[in-house]
């Protein structure tokens, strides 16, 4: 069958359309993103011109009813603290499942156990939270923090005020929680650079006799460790930024917290809870502001990730 | 030097070491699984899914209680975050993937990957200043924006890489034809990415369907079906995440036994979607 040809106006006028629209619609994700660190900062200022931006992230009294006083330290120790602690406690299992999946399991159950860990990313940090209240906390409590506590009340009483009170809901909780949570996003990087290293790198050091374990303790962790580095530094972000499972669980309490077994809050976890009861200007202004300065450390952290995936050529962990 | 037999030990301790590691990061995906269901499968009944949740005595009083408008809700509050993402970020990848030589890629590539890597309450409090401020009023709309700025990046960025799996001799045998630029990528390109492109949007739909911070200031909740469909995008929608928050946090024990439901209900569409996009990934590359 034939077609009269397309006239010019059909292709010329055509292909101008489109790509106006393509790259209009390209433009508006970068506006989106300008917008968020204009919009938080607008309207955080009226708190930062109240306290000065210094003052602001160093006070440590944050409180919204009587003197309207707003610090936001606590919750930079509280997010920092709980997320950290969560990168130290599933930085090494996480990385022992990529090796265990990379260089160990066969390829069946490689694919399964790649599949079940993104799973863990996939369940919904409220899902997370529920099972917390009900299940994990009070389990922490009556195992790990109550036996804590029967040993400082016999052997050095002293230590008691530190410990805080031991209800099960806390920073510990959290932190064991963000663990749980921030597990894939390791692994699959790390996996990633495991993957990257060259096949002769491992033969080489094979045909001089080394063990499967010698092999992955010489020739590859050294050639991925950047990709590592890259994949705990993203996870660290991903942490930093939870915040449903974290505010059910840490026991939001507004002060600066003694005890990683007491309660403390995030900068995640403030705004969650105090968002919707917010009626002072100055107080919705705050959390704003505490929005804002979550703004600046996620993206310094996502940069910094950004560039080590990058530096050393790896995928970018695509999780979920 | 050490024997041959302490280091093939040492071989064997440290396998051990990493299957150990294994079972015991799995070991919370199992866990949380089973005391869900265990949990909540009791309260899965019709009244779940056909009644209202009401005021906390309802229950007490022997009426009916159910998350019929957090359903809807949900359904409303999802689509529109689609209908908004979807284009938008599809439009961005087809920049990035179709005009490599664009001078605002690279800006773009960056800009999508920190949105991309933002704390989703922070997309929540955008959409709040954006849209509910100056509506005057939380909105199932605000929560549909919210969702879609998590669902965008994602979008765009899985768009690109899919349409770049594409060979370029597809594109210059359409623009050998004659076919103008448009026409080779809306009829060649795309079709050839289309499982790309459909699984790019489930993988945003599962990780957006799960979140409630950016809904608690957004669309704030409802106890109630609104009595105009209307009132679920104009008004205050309930979303089953936000939900499953307040049900949890609620002092009452029979609305936790609904919170945990609510969890089988979200974690079972939240995992079908995001299985259903696995398998069709695999499809592809194998």
């Amino acid at each position: 069958m034939l077609k009269e040809p397309p006239s010019i106006i059909y292709r010329w006028l055509g292909d101008r359309i489109f790509s106006t629209v393509v790259v209009a619609l390209g433009i508006s994700i970068m506006l989106l993103a300008g917008a968020m660190a204009v919009v938080l900062y607008g309207e955080g200022r009226l708190s930062f011109q109240q306290f000065g931006y210094f003052q602001f992230v160093t006070g440590t009294t944050w409180d919204p009813a009587v003197r309207l006083t707003f610090g936001a330290l606590p919750f930079l120790f509280g997010t920092i603290v709980t997320s950290a602690l969560a990168l130290v406690l599933s930085f090494f299992p996480a990385i022992a499942v990529a090796i265990f999946s990379a260089e160990y399991a066969p390829r069946w159950l490689s694919g399964i156990i790649d599949n079940l860990v993104q799973l863990i990313a996939a369940i919904p940090s409220v899902v997370i939270g529920i099972w917390g209240i009900f299940v994990l906390a009070p389990w922490l409590r009556e195992t790990v923090y109550m036996p804590v506590f029967e040993w400082a009340d016999m052997n050095h009483p002293a230590l008691l005020p530190l410990l805080g009170n031991p209800m099960g809901y806390g920073m510990a909780t959290a932190t064991v929680v963000l663990a749980i949570m921030i597990v894939p996003y390791t692994t699959a990087l790390t996996k990633d650079a495991i993957r990257s290293v060259p096949v002769e790198q491992r033969e080489a050091c094979r045909a001089l006799g080394a063990t499967r374990w010698e092999v992955i303790r010489m020739a590859v962790i050294p050639y991925a460790r950047g990709g590592i580095m890259a994949g705990a530094i993203l996870s660290l972000g991903r942490a930093i930024g939870e915040t449903m499972a974290v505010a059910m669980l840490i026991g939001n309490k507004n002060t600066l917290p003694f005890s990683i077994l007491g309660a403390g809050a995030t900068m995640p976890s403030v705004i969650v809870n105090e968002f919707r009861e917010a009626v002072e200007s100055l107080h919705l202004s705050s959390l704003m502001a505490i929005g804002f300065t979550l703004f600046i450390i996620a993206l310094v952290v996502n940069l910094l990730a950004a560039y080590l995936t990058r530096k050393y050529s790896i995928t970018g962990g695509q999780v979920v | 030097m050490r024997t041959m037999l302490q280091r093939n030990i040492r071989d064997r301790i440290m396998e051990v070491l990493l299957v150990v590691s294994t079972i015991l990061v799995l070991l919370p995906l199992v866990i949380i699984i089973v005391h869900v269901i265990v949990n909540g499968i009791g309260a899965l009944n019709w009244d779940f899914f056909t009644q209202e949740l009401g005021s906390p005595s309802r229950a007490m009083q022997g009426r009916p209680t159910g998350l019929v408008h957090t359903i809807l809700g949900t359904m409303v509050v999802d689509f529109m975050a689609l209908m908004i993402a979807v284009p938008i970020g599809m439009g961005a990848g087809i920049m990035l993937s179709e005009y490599p030589d664009h001078k605002l890629n690279p800006p773009l590539r960056i800009l999508n990957d920190t949105l991309n890597g933002m704390p989703a309450i922070l997309k929540g409090l955008l959409a709040f200043v954006l849209i509910v401020k100056p509506m005057g009023t939380f909105s199932g709309l605000a929560g549909g924006v919210a969702l879609s700025f998590v669902m965008l990046p994602i979008v765009a960025r899985t768009t690109e890489s899919s349409l770049m799996s594409i060979p370029w001799s597809i594109r210059e045998a359409g623009l050998a034809i004659g076919l103008p630029r448009w026409r080779v990528v809306l009829s060649t390109v795309m079709p050839a990415a289309k499982t790309g492109l459909v699984t790019g949007i489930l993988i945003a739909f599962a990780r957006a369907a799960g979140e409630a911070a950016p809904l608690l200031f957004t669309s704030f909740g409802n106890n109630y079906l609104p009595n105009h469909w209307l009132g679920m995008i104009l008004g205050p929608a309930d979303t089953l995440p936000q939900r499953l928050y307040s049900l949890a946090i609620s002092p009452y024990s029979h609305w936790h036994t609904m919170g945990w439901a609510a969890a089988i209900v979200l974690l079972a569409f939240v995992m079908f979607t995001f299985i259903t996009a696995r398998l069709a990934t695999r499809q592809k590359s194998g």
